[in-house]
């Protein structure tokens, strides 16, 4: 099974790049806040159209211009 | 108005618009040989309208047309609205949308002339391998060109999945595409035999879990919060369900090689990971739906919703029925009928289907200036149709692919079979024709979407979306 001399190590490189990628990442403070940037997409209004009405958000600097 | 102050919606809406015509005709060749298989006269002895060549089609359509221009108009959507910055390149992104279209219009071309690698998800020839290779490695730069000078220091976690999805696609395409050109349109595989295979299904699988999973999974994590209106329910399940499918999606793909030449450990190694993978895949299926504890009622009134909800749940069936299907006893049952079948469909009508419709859907009005669809009630109806059609095209081939795997095992006291293959052929022609009326719903409930796109769309307008000034959460 010569493919498997490809294929495995191929496969164990790509784990340890992921390994290498988390470390680094969790190193630099991504994954320190787990509740705010599940919000933070929510403060984002991308809706178009005339009337974006949203009561609990302050439209004056990020609504879409149409 | 400075372009530099304003999203990148162009490629986005050019990208929406091809996954919904792409989408009915990927969907209308479905239709197709699903008749064809009822009813054998209608490829017209016509070589191009064969099964064989129009099958190909079907798939390269529905998975490389509709599946992955719905991932390009929604990463790019998505990179661009959670990291508050242009796209990398416009150029660049125009680019990936023209070769894109090049390679799926080759593949309209040279699937029918009989001109294929004869790899299952990789037929097209290599100028056309190549040309795919060149497109992906400009999205990779436009997508990762994006996330380096985003303007937000977190990168959301939609992110990480379609960046894992760019980067898996790159590295399984090059590893199986490896071969030597023969003439303009023919070439050979750099492998051979059962290491051919073995290559082939590591690529199969992968793409399965990397394109067809992780990809739209960054839809989920995207769009339904959105759309409801509502935060991830853990947004910490969500890193861990990111990093738990990465490192163990890759082993999988023996499972589709069981009781053959493969060696019998290696399958094993297979079926082991593929039970492993139960447990991220329901975590993220849960996180998904849990989404909406609280905002249950918006189910009954947003029809949306009910595309994206209902798409995770056929994502669980999936990824629950996979796992079973790849235990070796229960494989020696299902291999080879049509149970494959209805499982690849639970997963491509239910759970990718839905969540790239339902994601349209969210973009299609953002992406014309308007406030909602033309016809909110056309998209309901969308829904149900397009509901039932699943229903019955999954059931009528769970059904087929039982009796068929009962039929081929059955032998007599003296050890002949009990049914020649013919006979389970026969049987299987009433499933057939439920699966083509399945299929012929879920093509209506496209062509009511390609409509209502039109009428939502037809006054071209385009829309200059302002990059918000930084919120002070961000700073």
């Amino acid at each position: 099974m010569e493919a498997l001399y490809l294929l495995i190590p191929l496969s164990v490189l790509t784990v340890f790049v992921a390994l290498w990628v988390f470390f680094k990442m969790s190193d630099s403070g991504q994954f320190d806040d787990m509740v705010g940037p599940g919000l933070r997409v929510l403060q984002d209004d991308d809706r178009a159209g005339p009337n974006p009405a949203s009561p609990a958000e302050d439209k004056s600097d990020k609504s879409i211009q149409v | 108005v400075n372009s530099a102050q304003s999203y990148n919606y162009r490629v986005v809406k050019q990208f929406t618009i091809a996954t919904v015509v792409w989408g009915a005709i990927g969907m209308l060749i479905g239709v197709i040989i699903a008749a064809q298989l009822a009813w054998p006269a209608l490829n017209f002895d016509i070589p191009w309208l064969t099964y064989g060549r129009l099958r190909p089609l079907h798939t390269n359509a529905v998975i490389f047309a509709f599946g992955i221009c719905g991932l390009f108009a929604t990463s790019y959507y998505v990179v661009q609205r959670t990291c508050q910055v242009r796209l990398f390149s416009d150029k660049l992104a125009a680019f990936t949308f023209w070769g894109w279209q090049l390679v799926l219009v080759s593949a309209v071309i040279t699937l029918p002339l009989g001109i294929t690698r004869g790899k299952e998800y990789a037929e097209l020839e290599w100028p056309i391998s190549i040309l795919i290779t060149v497109v992906w490695v400009a999205y990779a730069v436009v997508f990762f060109g994006t996330l380096v000078k985003r303007k937000v220091k977190h990168i959301y976690v939609a992110n990480w999945f379609f960046g894992a999805y760019i980067l898996a696609v790159a590295l399984l395409h090059i590893v199986n595409g490896a071969g030597m050109p023969a003439t303009m349109w023919k070439s050979y595989s750099a492998y051979s035999g059962v290491q051919d295979a073995m290559v082939q299904w590591w690529y199969g699988h992968n793409a399965v879990g990397f394109i067809l999973t992780a990809g739209y999974l960054g839809m989920v994590y995207y769009f339904i919060p959105k759309q409801a209106e509502r935060p991830v329910y853990s947004y910490r399940l969500s890193i861990v369900h990111f990093w738990a499918l990465i490192f163990t999606y890759m082993w999988a793909g023996p499972h589709h090689l069981h009781y053959t030449a493969l060696p019998d450990w290696t399958q094993s190694v297979g079926m082991v990971f593929s039970l492993i993978l139960l447990a991220p895949s329901w975590g993220g299926m849960i996180n998904g739906m849990m989404t909406l504890s609280g905002a249950w009622h918006k189910l009954r009134s947003d029809p949306i919703l009910k595309f994206l909800i209902v798409s995770l749940s056929f994502y669980g069936m999936s990824t629950f029925e996979g796992p079973m299907m790849s235990i070796k006893t229960v494989n020696s049952l299902s291999h080879y009928t049509d149970w494959g079948i209805a499982h690849v469909h639970s997963g491509a009508l239910g759970w990718v289907g839905f969540i790239t419709m339902g994601s349209i859907y969210y973009l299609i009005p953002r992406m014309s200036g308007k406030k909602e669809m033309w016809s909110p009630r056309l998209v309901e109806t969308h829904f149900w149709v397009a509901t039932i059609g699943v229903v019955l095209y999954i059931a009528s081939m769970w059904i087929a692919g039982v009796m068929q795997g009962l039929m081929w095992r059955a032998v007599n006291p003296d050890g002949t079979l009990t049914y020649t293959f013919v006979e389970g052929v026969k049987a299987t022609y009433p499933y057939y024709v439920i699966r083509f009326t399945g299929g012929l719903l879920y093509l209506s409930g496209m062509l009511l979407m390609g409509y209502n796109t039109y009428k939502t769309m037809r006054d071209g307008a385009t829309v200059d979306a302002r990059i918000p000034s930084l919120l002070p959460s961000h700073a």
